[in-house]
């Protein structure tokens, strides 16, 4: 039994009407996707700014409705959007560590909150289990009665992650969790991160832009564009022998030591517009293998040798 | 823009509808019987018995308020008891007197306020920042009702420049320049608040402006300082500003009726205040819709402008 | 709170405002134990009194009443009336607020279409209104001006709540449990409160002035009760004839009004975490410049940047963001700078055109030459005529760094105008040249186009047009591609490499991202805290760095197709710079460090092409 199954998950923005006129169609942040994650399993998600990664992850997480779709945890379906209903399944690492903690709440008032709410244990359990969670994210107690602004962007990122750790979940959303930090102490939050998976056998859904990142923490990644799933594949293959034309062009672009720079794209291409949306695969604006074909008919996500599932009409070869 | 224009007024119309249902409502709150508190002492059986008919006091609220709404769209504001003239003449011409003294108030505070802000702003912690702070502090704590007697004290009563008060002498005057003697005093009386929260607001956005990156830029380009702050700075600057001016507007038109008092000016601030003793409250009821009204459709110029300075602004 | 208090009481004109409006409260809050006339008790043949007339200090009124005790108690009455009109705008206006703004949608739309209503009255007709149907009095004056004060916090408290509800910490609670009740009173209320205060402190003096204007209009309080408005209202028919009646309730007010507008602009400087950290300041148009020690000699390098120290002020800190900083290029030549956020490498940047914000930035040594000419410290208008013209500069986001209300196109000619005398036509003509030269497909059109209107990557293609376009020596490119998409990025960096070989411009491309350094750079110095600690040809630095820093740091980094693994970590935290350990800025986090590291200056060293500030290098150079 997989420990996340998304099915047909959706949403669409519904824009503003007009003062004359029937309302325009919504924004397609997220369309129709599926995909599962196994128990033990880390999940990674890459996309561009604006491919609806966020969008995504606040549906996992409850904080979204979800348009249509469903999901499932370890063979459970969720309701419609309730986070405390969520919240003992899944949890969610923020981006910005400073700004998901209260400005104006200690550290102790923030780890209390999901132990109380979510568990509704005791005060002195709390305390245990407050010891408990910090000893594992290596923080001092000691921090407990200090407020935000006096953590660095590291420590808060690791209150932020036993905050998650303190709602006892399955599976935890990681959006961007180390993108605003700086690289030395980023190294130190992923393998804390992978650290906690094992000892606790969690499984992790990681969201990131970042292509190297991804590769080091993921077993499997999905390659986001435009709000849909073009690839799935193992985090060892992916990027080294892509079938998306997508997955290659990113693969390309990211600057490596040793390479030299070529642009794979020359010149301004334009992105597709999310309000104006083309008919048929949303990359062919981009694609150099693009035919009619393409630009009529949306492709399928479709197997394309073992473990590997790319949405195009003249997947590449390798 | 012709769209946004219309597009702009059409949305206006709840908010006139608002209008006039919230005096009605204000109105309602009137205690005992409406027809005779209405009349107050100038009440006559005849005239409560008219008034009851022309309100339809005796039907249900709903209805009244439409009776009273469909007679202000026909032009009927009712009849001043008090005055014994319909009432719509008498707010028309009290207005127009208004008009010429908070206009006048509202382009001083507009133009000093923002020119003593970005003064103070270009200069921050000099003298002429030190000294613009001090004079606005003074300007946004003193009265204004307190500010025009003591003006007229000094200017009138000791230094005999300018006339004690009214619009016009009562003998010989009458042209422009008498108007602008006689405007002088309450006009300068009536703007130093807002000119002085136009200042404060002017320079405490410069100073949010000056620090943002695309002014680095103007400079790491090139670009002469004058024309960093007059140009980039400053345009940027009057996109927080603008609906400043637009509340600023009704705040020199609130003020305009202790100035109109103490300045025996014949406007409609003194008419309001003179109904309101008298309790002549069919005047109070159209004269207080109708400024209103006259005030939203400035607030709508006000966002016209803003939407020719800020092209971010969906049109 | 005590911090409040400190820094509330260092603002000396809060704290005059303070102590006057407390004297104030303190007399009339004793006025049953003062020895004081009847403020009510006519006498007629007393009219008119002077001042220091025998019995009654400040004289007596137009009825013979005692003006001293109608002035303590009439400013007792205004105070109460003020204060309590403003608490009950605030809290009524502010729990609507809060509702409006947390629970958004058709909610929040329809009380704030109410609350527009209420605000399209100019207020006084509002208040006006609200007297005559209630009647003149007191009471119903409170009434009408806490009414038309609601809509105002309303607003302001909305706008706030919206800000904050879209906070991710809220998100956090709500994944946490809490329900919408606790999340209002214990997430989001804690955080509005100081607004609230601050609203209320900044519009109680308004709110006092408003009262005693209605009792001016004789719609307040009505006699024998009088409070300071009405006292002045009953003055002014003698106003000519005996001021005094007018002035003494007239002063009382403005000093009222003015001690609590002192105060409450302190208590919102105090309170706004924006203007505690350092009062706004706007940055002047040259960064302060108060060199100590000598200048360095002129080299014959096109930019040097020569033992440059750059500091920050910032209350009784002292931050050295750069200290002791030299670098160089060649035209057409790229040198990176790499480092850590914070690390010290923009402000090294910004000052060799004075650009760093100052207040607080202060350069305090070193020199930076164009040519030979020292940049810092040079006259404004010489500085101004170098800026874009000989030394361009490229910033990180290209959305806050171009001007947002003017045209692309209007930029672009103004950077182009400001250095050369052509006409707007011909300005515009170089202006499309320019997008063409930056690969913007379509420059005709796109020259029209408000930077808003498009992506990202555009955008920074006119800023690098802009920093082409009066064909500088030199440009500074501070992370131009940090902020954008790796395709996207990809294409920005073969641009500036080609358009750096075709010009033969020298580039000081500032970076946190190795691999982009390995791409595009010649060579490449590395910073930490402030100084260079390693610097060198970019591909011995990379395969071989000396420096401990150098090599862990490039250890941290995934690299893509380096598959699942475990990743090197650097212990610890970059250090405060207004604390800097003596000796190596590194040696808290050096596996290597030794007693030696931690005292005195290490200087860099090494053959002229790869120097690095250490003891114990990696290797031999
Ligand atoms: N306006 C400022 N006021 C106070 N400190 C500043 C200011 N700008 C930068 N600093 C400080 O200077 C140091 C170096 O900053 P910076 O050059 O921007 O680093 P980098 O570009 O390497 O990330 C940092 O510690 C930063 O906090
Ligand atoms: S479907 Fe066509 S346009 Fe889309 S990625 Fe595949 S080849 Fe390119
Ligand atoms: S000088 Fe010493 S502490 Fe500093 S980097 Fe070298 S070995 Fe480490
Ligand atoms: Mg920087």
């Amino acid at each position: 039994m997989p420990a996340l199954k998304v099915e047909h998950l959706a949403k669409t923005y519904p824009q503003k009407r007009p003062l004359f006129g029937a309302a325009p169609p919504g924004v397609r942040a997220v369309r129709p996707m599926s995909f599962q994650v196994e128990t033990g399993e880390t999940l990674g998600v890459v996309g561009e700014s604006g491919c609806g990664k966020s969008t995504l992850a606040r549906m996992l997480v409850g904080l979204l409705e979800p348009t249509e779709g469903t999901i499932e945890v370890e063979g459970k379906a969720l309701g419609t959007a309730d986070p405390s209903e969520f919240g003992k399944l899944i949890q969610y690492v923020f981006q910005d560590p400073q700004s998901s903690l209260n400005p104006r709440k200690t550290i102790r008032q923030v780890m209390e909150a999901p132990l109380k709410r979510l568990h509704g244990m005791a005060k002195p359990a709390r305390k245990r289990r407050i010891a408990e969670i910090f000893a594992s994210v290596n923080l001092r107690e000691e921090f407990l009665d200090r407020y935000p602004h006096e953590f660095s962007g590291g420590q808060a990122q690791r209150i932020g992650i036993a905050r998650a750790l303190a709602a006892s979940p399955r599976i935890i959303i990681l959006d961007e969790p180390v993108s605003a930090l700086d690289v030395s102490v980023q190294a130190q939050v992923l393998n804390l991160l992978a650290d906690l998976k094992t000892r606790f056998g969690l499984t992790y859904l990681f969201i990131t832009h970042d292509l190297a990142v991804v590769e080091a923490v993921s077993e499997r990644i999905v390659v986001l564009y435009f709000g849909a799933v073009v690839e799935i594949g193992r985090a060892d293959r992916i990027f080294a022998s892509p079938r998306h034309p997508y997955t290659g062009l990113l693969a390309e672009s990211a600057p490596v030591v040793g390479r030299s720079l070529k642009a794979p794209e020359q010149k301004g291409i334009e992105l597709p517009d999310p309000l104006n949306p083309p008919s048929g695969c949303a990359f062919a604006g981009r694609c150099p293998r693009a035919t009619d074909l393409c630009r009529t008919r949306e492709p399928e996500l479709k197997q394309m040798g073992e473990d590997q599932l790319a949405a195009c009409h003249y997947p590449l070869e390798n | 823009m012709g769209g946004y224009i219309l597009k702009r007024l059409i949305s206006a119309v709840p908010v006139l509808f608002g209008i006039t249902i919230i005096v009605f409502l204000i109105m309602s709150l009137i205690p005992g019987d409406p027809a005779t508190a209405i009349l107050g002492s100038y009440a006559t059986p005849e005239n409560v018995e008219k008034l009851n008919r022309e309100l339809g006091l005796d039907k249900p609220m709903v209805q009244r308020y439409f009776i009273w709404l469909g007679n202000m769209l026909t032009g009927d504001f009712g009849r001043s008891f008090s005055l014994n003239r319909p009432v719509i003449d008498e707010v028309l011409e009290r207005f127009n007197a208004t008009m010429i003294l908070s206009g006048t108030s509202f382009l001083l505070c507009s133009i000093l306020g923002i020119l003593a802000g970005v003064i103070s702003a270009a200069r921050q912690y000099g003298f002429a920042d030190k000294a613009i702070t001090f004079v606005v502090l003074i300007g946004i704590s003193v009265p204004s009702f307190f500010l025009g007697m003591m003006m007229i004290l000094l200017f009138a009563v000791h230094l005999r420049w300018l006339p004690v008060s009214g619009m016009y002498a009562i003998y010989g005057g009458g042209d422009i320049s008498d108007l602008i003697r006689h405007l002088i005093m309450p006009a300068l009386a009536l703007a130093a608040v807002a000119t002085g929260v136009v200042a404060r607001l002017s320079r405490s956005a410069m100073l949010e402006v000056l620090r943002q990156d695309f002014v680095r830029t103007a400079r790491a380009n090139g670009v002469p300082e004058r024309r960093v702050i007059m140009g980039h700075a400053l345009r940027v600057a009057m996109v927080s500003i603008l609906p400043v001016l637009g509340i600023q507007a009704g705040f020199v038109l609130s003020g305009a009726v202790y100035i109109e008092i103490v300045f025996q000016w014949p406007g409609v601030g003194r008419m309001l205040v003179d109904a309101i003793l008298a309790r002549d409250l069919l005047v109070v009821q159209g004269g207080v819709v109708f400024v209103a009204a006259c005030y939203v459709l400035f607030n709508i110029a006000v966002d016209v402008a803003q939407s020719l300075l800020d092209p971010r602004i969906k049109t | 709170m005590s911090a409040f208090l400190t820094l509330l009481f260092r603002n000396r004109l809060a704290a005059l405002g303070a102590v006057v409006i407390a004297a104030i409260l303190i007399l009339v809050l004793n006025i049953p134990l003062l020895p004081l006339h009847d403020p009510d008790v006519t006498a007629t043949a007393d009219r008119f009194m002077r001042p220091f007339a025998e019995g009654h200090l400040l004289g007596t009124d137009h009825l013979g009443r005692d003006l001293l005790s109608r002035l303590l108690h009439g400013t007792r009455l205004s105070l109460a009336v003020g204060i309590a009109a403003a608490l009950i705008a605030a809290a009524i206006g502010s729990a609507i607020g809060i509702f409006a703004g947390y629970f958004g949608g058709r909610t929040d739309n329809i009380v704030m279409r109410g609350v527009d209503m209420l605000m399209a009255f100019p207020y006084i007709l509002l208040a006006l209104a609200i007297v005559a149907a209630l009647g003149p009095g007191l009471m119903n004056a409170l009434i009408a001006v806490a009414a038309v004060n609601v809509p105002f916090f309303a607003r302001n408290i909305r706008g706030i709540t919206v800000g904050l509800a879209g906070r991710e910490f809220v998100d956090a609670a709500r994944l946490a449990g809490m329900g919408h009740i606790r999340i209002v009173l214990t997430e989001l209320l804690p955080n509005v409160l100081p607004v609230i205060v601050i609203a209320m402190s900044t519009t109680v003096g308004w709110m006092i002035l408003e009262t005693a204007g209605l009792s001016f209009l004789g719609l307040g309080s009505q006699p024998p009760q009088a409070d300071l408005g009405s006292m002045l209202g009953e003055a002014r028919s003698a106003m000519i004839s005996h001021p005094h009646t007018s002035i003494v309730p007239g002063l009382m007010i403005f000093l009222i009004v003015m001690s609590i507008n002192l105060l409450g602009d302190g208590v919102r400087d105090a309170l706004d975490p924006r203007l505690r950290s350092g009062a706004l300041s706007r940055p002047r148009a040259t960064t302060l410049v108060k060199r100590h020690g000598d200048v360095p000699p002129a080299t014959d390098e096109l930019l040097a940047i020569q033992d440059l120290h750059t500091e920050f002020h910032v209350g009784k800190r002292n931050l050295r963001a750069v200290d002791g900083v030299s670098l160089a290029v060649r035209p057409g030549e790229c040198l990176g700078v790499i480092g850590e956020s914070g690390s010290g490498k923009s402000v090294t940047a910004l000052s060799v055109m004075g650009l760093v914000a100052s207040p607080p930035g202060v350069i305090t040594g070193g020199a930076a030459r164009f040519q030979g000419e020292d940049l810092i410290g040079a006259p404004y208008e010489s500085l101004r005529q170098k800026r874009g013209n000989r030394v361009a500069y490229i910033f990180q986001d290209p959305l806050s760094t171009l001007h947002p209300l003017y045209r692309v196109g209007q930029q672009l000619a103004e950077a182009i105008r400001s250095h050369n005398n052509l006409s707007n036509t011909e300005a515009r003509v170089r202006a499309i040249q320019l997008l063409n030269d930056v690969r913007i497909p379509n420059a005709k059109s796109r020259v029209d186009d408000y930077p808003h209107e498009m992506s990202g990557g555009m955008r920074q293609r006119v800023g690098i047009a802009m920093a082409l376009a009066n064909e500088p020596d030199v440009i500074i490119a501070d992370e131009p591609t940090t902020a954008l998409d790796v395709t996207v990025q990809a294409q920005i960096l073969s641009l500036l490499d080609d358009l750096r070989r075709e010009r033969g411009l020298a580039i000081i491309f500032i970076t946190h991202d190795f691999g982009v350094v390995a791409q595009l750079c010649d060579r490449v110095a590395v910073m930490y805290a402030g100084q260079i600690v390693e610097e060198g040809p970019t591909q011995a630095v990379l395969d071989a760095p000396a420096h401990p820093y150098t090599k862990r740091l490039i250890a941290c980094v995934p690299e893509l197709g380096g598959g699942r693994r475990e990743l090197a970590a650097i212990p610890g935290l970059p250090p405060v710079l207004d604390d800097l350990p003596p000796g190596c800025a590194f040696a808290p986090r050096c596996s290597k460090a030794a007693k030696r590291c931690r005292q005195g200056e290490i200087p860099l060293h090494g053959p002229a092409f790869h120097a690095v500030r250490c003891l114990f290098p990696e290797r031999a150079l």
